[in-house]
């Protein structure tokens, strides 16, 4: 398989702080990688930067053949990288349909004569669009694309979640980035939520996922591989077992006898 | 999309009519109590209206014929302007109150999709104003190419706030507008040419050789007042932006502005260019807000910088708060209170920039979604849930 992402030496500082330090990863394509780690970690930086919302303080990102290293939001986007956050950031107030929408963005046309103009040919767009998101929300919860037109705020929480995760994959992303996705939710739920991300792994054999997860019973099943963090480095990665039984993992997260 | 019970058109044409009818009633009303009385019989009505789901049957019943019911409404307005005829003053009113109420369709492109302040909403109405009155005072531009001149300007001139206001967010974008606004008065007080305090004469609009100016003579006793045409000519314009405004929130140019607006960190990872709809939004609110300006001066035949201070930007700010931020529909019955009111009502015309505050803080505590809350996207009428 090819590899799909390289990163070698991101590091990324505040000040005086440095919140990740000549992090070293790559991933192959179709593979999921469990990413753990205490808070303040580096996990979410590593996202942040990922996605170009922290700008890179040394290191290099080839993301797909191409060189993405202190590439804005948009072309990261554009390159196929999409993500969830930990805290949840749907627009509450908007449909569950302009939610999807949003991460649809690259798929919309967004001409002003075409949007105001030719709304015949908008409505067929719009309608294509209505039944992949359909279609991308019953494969979550076959009860989902009834609310489609109900404001995302209605909705409980692992549907929001489940949302949320939606929007990241309607754009067809090659690289999902979830952060902690389980975070507020209920044993049952993440268990829920679990079995959504493998249903669509089986879907999506060709997507690469990072997960950030506390839940470890979430790693273990997800995951093909660990990385993980203590102090913006990494101090470890392998399998699943192999990686809990580290010795330094234990003392990263438990403290040093 | 969902297609049951089929909604009668009924409630959405006792709306018309019930609204021509107190629009005639309320600027027929001489006494100070029988305005008094209307305004709040108004208001109330409104407020009544959403707790017990009367405008939520307007609403559906709306969309079972968008189109016509757009065309009736329209000639609901035409009528009731046409009922006015003969009186100066009520027409002056109307028409004030559709430009005013286009200058707040800009503005809630900016601030209610956008989520782009702006407190120089007067700044930018004035610069079509004095546009109109550089252009049909000096040249022989012809009129309705001023009118697009004066909203062009008045987009380019907002285009030089657009650097500042990107890299500023809130109250600081706040700042910027307001001190664009404090610098636009100052520079029309001193600058001779533009007239200086005194301000400008601006001819009247004339079109295809029909100078609106001329009171219409129909036969020796009946003479048409002269503002019947500039009500009219503003309620076509009027309808027109409510037409652009309305189908820009039902696309995905609506969609990508309330991205950027609700959040603009999850807007650009999902490849929003932030800066390019916000850039859209300023510029079209204030082309809005210019073409209605050129139209008020020559009108009005006269602009000064006194017409064009902060105040009046306050004034279009609590117009679209009042209606309800985002919703397009809102801004009519807030532009009446606050533009027809303190006209109707002389007792309070010293007092309105109190009475608006306090409608302002009152709304904002007890209604901050305002009288007509901004619904749900839907990007047809027959699109989405019933």
């Amino acid at each position: 398989m090819n590899v799909l992402l390289d990163c070698s030496g991101l590091t990324v500082r505040f000040g005086g702080l440095t919140a990740l330090n000549g992090l070293d990863l790559s991933l192959k394509q179709g593979e999921t990688l469990g990413l753990i780690g205490p808070n303040g970690s580096g996990k979410t930086t590593f996202f942040n930067a990922l996605t170009g919302l922290y700008r890179l303080s040394a290191g290099r990102v080839r993301f797909d053949g191409r060189e993405v290293t202190g590439a804005a939001p948009q072309a990261l986007y554009d390159a196929g990288i999409a993500r969830t956050f930990q805290r949840s950031r749907l627009c509450l107030a908007l449909s569950v349909f302009d939610n999807l929408m949003i991460g649809n963005h690259r798929r919309l046309s967004l001409g002003m004569a075409f949007n105001l103009l030719q709304r015949r040919s908008f409505e067929q767009e719009l309608r294509a669009h209505e039944t992949r998101a359909r279609a991308l929300l019953a494969s979550f919860n076959p009860g989902l694309p009834d609310r489609l037109y109900d404001p995302a705020g209605e909705l409980g929480m692992i549907d929001r979640r489940r949302v949320e995760v939606c929007r990241a994959l309607i754009g067809e992303p090659k690289l999902l980035l979830l952060d902690e996705p389980s975070a507020g939710m209920t044993h049952d739920e993440t268990h829920e939520l679990m079995e959504d991300i493998l249903a669509t792994r089986e879907r999506q054999p060709g997507l690469s996922v990072i997960l950030i997860e506390h839940e470890m019973g979430v790693i273990e099943r997800v995951s093909h591989r660990c990385a993980v963090l203590n102090f913006g480095e990494k101090i470890c990665e392998g399998p699943y077992a192999s990686v809990v039984s580290d010795p330094r993992v234990q003392e990263a997260y438990l403290g040093a006898e | 999309m969902s297609r049951d019970k089929p909604a009668s058109i009924l409630p959405a044409l006792l709306l018309l009519l019930s609204a021509g009818i107190y629009a005639f009633l309320f600027l027929h009303a001489e006494q100070q109590w029988e305005v008094a009385v209307l305004a709040i019989l108004g208001v109330a009505a409104i407020l009544s209206a959403g707790r017990l789901g009367i405008s939520g049957q307007v609403e559906r019943s709306w969309r079972c014929s968008p189109v016509l019911l757009g065309w009736l409404a329209m000639i609901v307005a035409a009528a009731l302007i046409y009922l006015l005829r003969e009186d100066h003053f009520s027409l002056l009113m109307v028409a004030t109150l559709l430009l005013y109420a286009m200058v707040c369709l800009g503005l809630n492109v900016q601030f209610g999709y956008a989520g782009v302040v702006n407190f120089a909403g007067a700044a930018f109405f004035g610069i079509g104003g004095y546009t109109a009155a550089m252009l049909a005072g000096h040249t022989a531009t012809p009129h309705l190419l001023i009118l697009a001149i004066a909203g062009l300007l008045s987009g380019l001139i907002g285009s030089l706030l657009v650097l500042p206001l990107l890299r500023t967010r809130g109250h600081y974008a706040a700042l910027i507008t307001i001190a664009f606004a404090i610098l636009f008065r100052t520079f029309l007080e001193v600058n001779d040419l533009l007239g200086g305090p005194q301000g400008l004469k601006v001819p009247g609009i004339s079109l295809l050789g029909w100078n609106f100016n001329d009171n219409i003579e129909i036969d020796d006793e009946t003479q048409f007042s002269f503002y019947l045409a500039y009500a009219l000519f503003s309620l076509v314009l009027f309808a027109l932006a409510f037409l652009l405004v309305r189908r820009l929130e039902r696309s995905w140019l609506g969609l990508s502005l309330d991205a950027v607006r609700i959040d603009e960190t999850a807007a650009s990872v999902f490849g929003f260019n932030v800066a390019r709809w916000k850039i859209l939004a300023f510029s079209l609110g204030n082309v809005l807000a210019g073409v209605a300006g050129a139209v008020y001066a020559m009108m009005t035949g006269f602009v000064a910088p006194a017409s064009f201070t902060i105040a009046e930007s306050l004034i279009f700010v609590s117009i679209i708060i009042l209606g309800g931020v985002g919703n397009p529909i809102g801004i009519l019955p807030a532009a009446a209170l606050v533009v027809i009111l303190p006209e109707k009502l002389q007792f309070i015309q010293e007092y309105r920039y109190l009475l608006f505050s306090a409608f302002v803080i009152l709304i904002l505590l007890f209604k901050p979604g305002g009288l007509l809350p901004r619904p749900l996207r839907r990007y047809f009428a027959h699109w989405g849930k019933a």
